[in-house]
């Protein structure tokens, strides 16, 4: 071996046009990341408190006045119409989050335990509509919950209503229908993820000491697969809450959420710390919402056992 | 209790159909009612027509903005499957100090509302005095896409023989010569679906492009605007059904290059996401 090396130079050119710098594992795994990452620091952590410290900022017209206040956050918090619109929000995702998660489980675990060799194909089948355009299939809902809609003249076809129903669109429940369809696949994805990790032999013991399927699922499936449940939850949640697209289309005025209070305030009002401080409440709420979500039901995972 | 087995492996089959039913539903209507001769999309339909679809090439501003996406696109893929090569190489390689930190910046658009990360950039963006144009759109698009970047090439580079590239070192290679020829050619079909994913992604952006976007509006910046009037509704789920067709056709590619990879690297099937 070491014949072999020495009788190689161009190896040890290799070896050391490096530099021992280079030499250790850690500065060449930071060295590769580091593009990536500084792109990452540029436009996204470093923009992010911008506007963290712009909301500690005033709008004096066209200029930002840099004196400390925290009115813009009293603002927020305080206005009826920004304190409606975060609890709307708020309360939006978390059941989207739930509705989509509970939606998604049978799913998932549909795919993973009897999915068999075709996995991958079930897997392709879920993820296409969600690449299929945002804006489109948030218009496809509002087409099918609409007054001359699918939905209408389907149950009138069916001859369940008389008239068309005004009650499907334009309200909070067609914004939930819309972003549970938007957000499917990315519940669907760990869930799965985190089924395929269950030890099936776990489960054959259990049928092997006499449980039955139903014990056998909610002992060792429901919490081996927890963690798939808890990050589908997460990921959806967090995003949901700053959905601009589907309130517009389909929310109308009781649809109405804080993304679109948000665009208002950079786009036409042009007040920009209060629009950064209505973004940075809603994440800092979102996040501890989903925080306290986690806890529950790592808690409630526990008493269950 | 084998009838409460057989109620249980029953009822999911009938669940998973019903469910891909909902999935696809309004994504099945778009074609229907694009072929539709009536203007208002309510059923019955009225009849079958081509109209909606021959007066798309003679819409001068669709063609521009069409042209916007394709040139985002492509700039967007690009940029963002290089600095995904970098990250995901790195995560599988190497084991550093702060990883854990540094890829959870990398992958944090992910988990973070959109709109919050785009009013953050226009802000800088703005401060920094740069004027909004497709060059701001892609800044945006690659921070959008990196994270599905890093994922496909991870999943292609995971259980990539590091044992080849010492070989083709310990054979007088250079650094980037074992790269040309032991590791791109192991790891290009994950580059391909990388590609083609990062750009249905940014072909597909609306909140982005939206904030980001100066005089020249992308695809779905212009189909916004045409959503306002009732009367375009048609040739906009034209417009819908061609672009469906065409993100099909590139994820469909995107996924036969993804199990490639997989094979390439692992000699077995059945590594997801």
């Amino acid at each position: 071996m070491t014949a072999a090396a020495e009788g190689s130079p161009p190896l040890r050119a290799t070896r050391s046009r490096g530099g021992p710098l280079l030499q250790s594992e850690q500065a060449q795994g930071m060295a590769l990341i580091s593009p990536t990452f500084l792109y990452a620091l540029v436009l996204l952590a470093v923009p992010i408190l911008v506007v963290i410290a712009h909301s500690f900022w005033t709008q004096n017209y066209l200029t930002i006045d840099r004196t400390f206040t925290l009115e813009n956050y009293r603002v927020t918090l305080t206005e009826p119409i920004y304190r409606d619109l975060l609890f709307r929000s708020l309360y939006i995702s978390l059941v989207v989050s739930f509705v989509t998660v509970i939606l998604a489980y049978p799913i998932a675990y549909f795919i993973s335990f009897h999915g068999g060799s075709r996995k991958n194909l079930w897997l392709f089948l879920i993820t296409i509509p969600f690449w299929t355009s945002y804006l489109l299939r948030v218009m496809s809902w509002k087409v099918i919950l609409g007054y001359g809609g699918v939905l209408n003249s389907g149950l009138m076809g069916l001859g369940v209503i008389d008239e068309p129903s005004t009650a499907f669109l334009y309200n909070t429940t067609a914004v939930i229908i819309t972003l549970t369809h938007a957000w499917a696949a990315f519940a669907i994805l760990p869930i799965f993820v985190s089924l395929e990790k269950v030890d099936r032999t776990l489960l054959e013991a259990a049928t092997d000491l006499g449980d039955g399927p139903i014990r056998r699922f909610l002992r060792i499936t429901l919490p081996l697969s927890m963690p798939g449940v808890i990050s589908a939850l997460m990921i959806v949640m967090i995003p949901t809450v700053g959905d601009y697209v589907t309130p517009r289309l389909v929310g109308g005025k009781d649809g109405v959420m804080i993304a679109n209070a948000i665009q208002a305030q950079f786009g036409k009002a042009s007040n920009w710390p209060l629009g950064a401080a209505l973004s940075v409440t809603t994440m800092v709420i979102v996040t501890a919402m989903a925080g306290i979500t986690v806890f529950i039901l790592r808690w409630a995972a526990r008493r269950a056992r | 209790m084998t009838a409460v087995r057989r109620l249980l492996t029953n009822w999911l089959p009938v669940y998973a159909a019903l469910y891909i039913g909902f999935l696809y539903l309004p994504i099945l209507l778009l074609p229907v009612f694009s072929f539709n001769t009536s203007a208002i999309p309510k059923f019955p339909l009225t009849g079958l027509t081509l109209k909606w679809y021959e007066s798309l090439p003679n819409t001068p501003a669709l063609l521009d903005a069409a042209w916007n996406s394709l040139v985002v696109g492509v700039a967007a893929s690009i940029v963002s499957t290089m600095l995904g090569i970098c990250a995901a190489r790195a995560m599988t390689r190497y084991r550093f100090a702060g990883q854990r930190a540094v890829s959870g910046l990398i992958m944090a658009p992910l988990v973070l509302p959109e709109i919050i990360v785009a009013v953050s950039l226009l802000l800088v963006l703005l401060q920094l005095g740069l004027s909004l144009s497709l060059f701001t759109v892609v800044l945006g698009h690659v921070l959008i896409c990196v994270p599905y970047s890093v994922t496909v090439l991870i999943s292609g580079f995971e259980g990539f023989d590091r044992s080849l590239e010492e070989a083709s070192a310990d054979l007088g290679e250079t650094a980037f010569g074992t790269f040309r020829r032991v590791t791109l050619p192991m790891v290009a079909p994950a580059i391909i679906s990388s590609l083609l994913v990062s750009f249905t992604i940014s072909l597909d952006e609306f909140i982005m492009a939206f904030f980001l976007t100066g005089t020249d509006p992308t695809l779905p910046v212009y189909i916004w605007g045409q959503l306002r009037f009732a009367a375009k509704l048609p040739g906009v789920l034209a417009l819908g059904t061609l672009l469906l067709v065409g993100s099909f056709i590139l994820l469909t590619f995107a996924e036969i290059m993804r199990r490639r990879a997989t094979r390439r690297t692992q000699n077995a099937g059945g590594a997801f996401v």
